[in-house]
């Protein structure tokens, strides 16, 4: 189900997030595209269509990466995933709905 | 403006990639204290873009030839730490009235917005791939060749596991060597360009013999290691079940459709100058014939149309970055002399002598891997040309056979085409060649996207903050 394959550097501590409400473990240092696309397959949906997008130019030109995020319990924000790095315990939607609450314990 | 004898602002230089970084280094040399933005982290733009920290891989893994270009222009600027502010992370989204709009975020990530006043400002604003679509390019699994490459080098990823490379240029082979070096299988690499092209084009390479010699290493590598090459070739279609790739759908140089199977396509035709903030500046533009784009006006030294506002680097023009190191020096020594400060007219010759041929070997390089001819001839009306707004070539089509508009603006008004997140970064240049063939119309007769402020999305809750121009030299 993944899109992105790890080559190398794969010896990073690990992070912990959840991603559409499902717990996953990415790597520190993991942009929040990396992080979602080695788990998923899609990191988006256009508003247009509903199809799935993930991305483009990584380059934070395309501004066809931008996600929402939540950390703890605060507000929902939008962010570009090709230039913005992962944080632990960040709640991650690659849905029009918005990333839900997760203030239980990472397993 | 401020008259430059009296109190000059610090100098501000926009882009720290390697013509930024060179540009900033020479000004400081000269006893100056500029401002260096940039949008990322850490220097060396996105040719010598630096992992984030705890990544281990050295420079040689990450840069191959160019290692110890990219360890001198990372560490470049840290002698220097007292006098050049680096402001990281920070993206300049409009320039308006001698001044520049910058935005960053607070340790709790809040935006805001400051404003830089500026008198003097180097452009080192670099480049992103020149796309041209195909039917299924909207795809998850398709990416920019630049894309790909930056999955590499800054995450340790890529794009797939069995990957294709389609479109045209010198990065198709770097990235295909790169990726079968991490472990990849490139299933082919598919060059719109004919062969006969680059044989024509070596004169002109030959003006830098050692680019020239990389570029061969490269292509004898992976035909060595069995990745096909074909030259000559059409892009159809890409192909796959709902939301995937599964294959690049071509047709070969003997007219034969074939098909690729492949889980990621890293897709580029070249590169395209980021321009906006030269536009935004006020700057004069003219249509490039060799680019097919258009391009701010300069001299020899990068002065624009606008006084005191220099251009360096791939935004200026593609050349590449060994060309952008020294374009980014001469901008500096430029600003230096019409600040009536002394410079070393030796190096100013030295430079001017190697930007010229730099300019040279770019202009063989367009030769050989040109944009492909009568590209937007054959499109199918369905193709998706914005990604942004899901725009189709047959959108455009109606438009211009409903109202007949014959320059990009207004086709951008009618249709939206260029009007979405990315301002037709990705679009535009395709939209141009769909609404010069439609009117039959050269493309240097359309116009170009003009860029609207702010030049990026900048999120709602941005809030802004106090003037922070400083008066000191």
């Amino acid at each position: 189900m993944s899109l992105l394959v790890r080559y190398a550097e794969q010896s990073r501590p690990p992070l912990r997030f959840f991603l559409d409400g499902q717990p996953q473990t990415a790597l520190s240092g993991d942009t929040l595209l990396t992080a979602i696309l080695t788990c998923a397959n899609r990191l988006r949906q256009s508003e247009f269509t509903g199809e799935n997008r993930a991305g483009f130019c990584l380059m934070g030109a395309c501004q066809d990466c931008w996600v929402q995020v939540r950390r703890g319990n605060g507000p929902v924000e939008r962010l570009r995933a090709c230039s913005t790095l992962l944080e632990d315990g960040m709640s991650l939607s690659t849905s029009p709905a918005a990333p839900p609450v997760m203030t239980g314990d990472l397993p | 403006m401020n008259s430059p004898v009296s109190t000059p602002l610090r100098p501000v230089i926009i882009g720290a990639g390697p013509a930024g970084v060179r540009a900033a280094v020479t000004l400081a040399a000269a006893g100056l204290r500029p401002i260096l933005i940039d949008e990322a982290a850490r220097p060396g733009g996105q040719i010598y873009r630096q992992p984030p920290a705890g990544m281990t891989r050295p420079p040689e893994a990450l840069y191959g030839f160019e290692a110890a270009k990219a360890r001198a222009i990372h560490t470049a600027l840290a002698p220097y730490a007292g006098q050049i502010e680096h402001r990281t992370d920070t993206l300049v989204w409009n320039i308006e009235r001698g001044a520049l709009d910058l935005m960053h975020r607070t340790a709790d990530g809040q935006p805001v917005s400051t404003v830089l006043p500026y008198d003097s400002l180097i452009l080192a604003t670099g480049a992103t791939d020149r796309i041209l679509p195909l039917p299924g390019w909207t795809r998850p699994g398709v990416y920019t060749l630049g894309g790909a490459q930056i999955a590499l080098k800054a995450q340790g990823c890529g794009i797939g596991q069995r990957v294709v490379f389609a479109g045209t240029g010198p990065l198709l082979y770097l990235i295909a060597y790169q990726y079968a070096k991490a472990g990849a299988t490139v299933a082919a690499v598919l060059d719109t360009a004919p062969f006969a092209n680059r044989i024509r084009a070596l004169p002109g390479l030959l003006n830098c013999p050692d680019t020239l010699l990389k570029g061969l290493y490269y292509t004898a590598w992976l035909t060595l290691h069995g990745v096909p090459l074909h030259s000559g070739v059409i892009l159809r279609e890409v192909a796959g079940p709902e939301g995937a790739v599964s294959a690049l759908h071509w047709r070969d140089s003997h007219g034969q459709d074939r098909e690729t199977a492949c889980d990621g396509i890293g897709l580029g035709y070249g590169l395209r100058s980021e321009t906006q903030l030269a536009d935004l500046a006020g700057c004069s533009f003219s249509f490039n014939d060799l680019h097919r784009v258009w391009l701010p006006d300069r001299d020899a030294a990068g002065r624009t149309s606008v006084t005191g506002v220099y251009v360096a680097g791939d935004g200026a023009g593609i050349a590449g970055a060994d060309a952008a190191e020294a374009a980014g020096e001469r901008a500096a020594l430029a600003l230096l002399q019409d600040r009536g400060l002394s410079v070393d007219t030796a190096r100013i010759t030295v430079l001017d002598r190697r930007i010229a041929r730099f300019r040279r070997f770019s202009a063989a390089l367009w030769t050989a891997f040109p944009v492909p001819a009568g590209w937007a001839q054959d499109l199918p009306d369905s193709m998706t040309l914005c990604r942004c707004e899901e725009i189709t070539v047959g959108t455009l089509r109606r438009t211009v056979q409903a109202d007949a508009p014959t320059e990009l603006n207004r086709l951008k008004a009618l249709s939206r085409i260029g009007m979405g997140r990315c301002q037709g970064r990705m679009c535009g240049v395709a939209a141009a060649e769909v609404l010069a063939h439609e009117t039959g119309r050269p493309v240097s007769a359309i116009a170009r996207l003009r860029p609207q402020p702010p030049i990026k999305p900048l999120p709602a809750a941005t809030i802004p903050a106090d003037t922070a121009g400083e008066a000191t030299p």
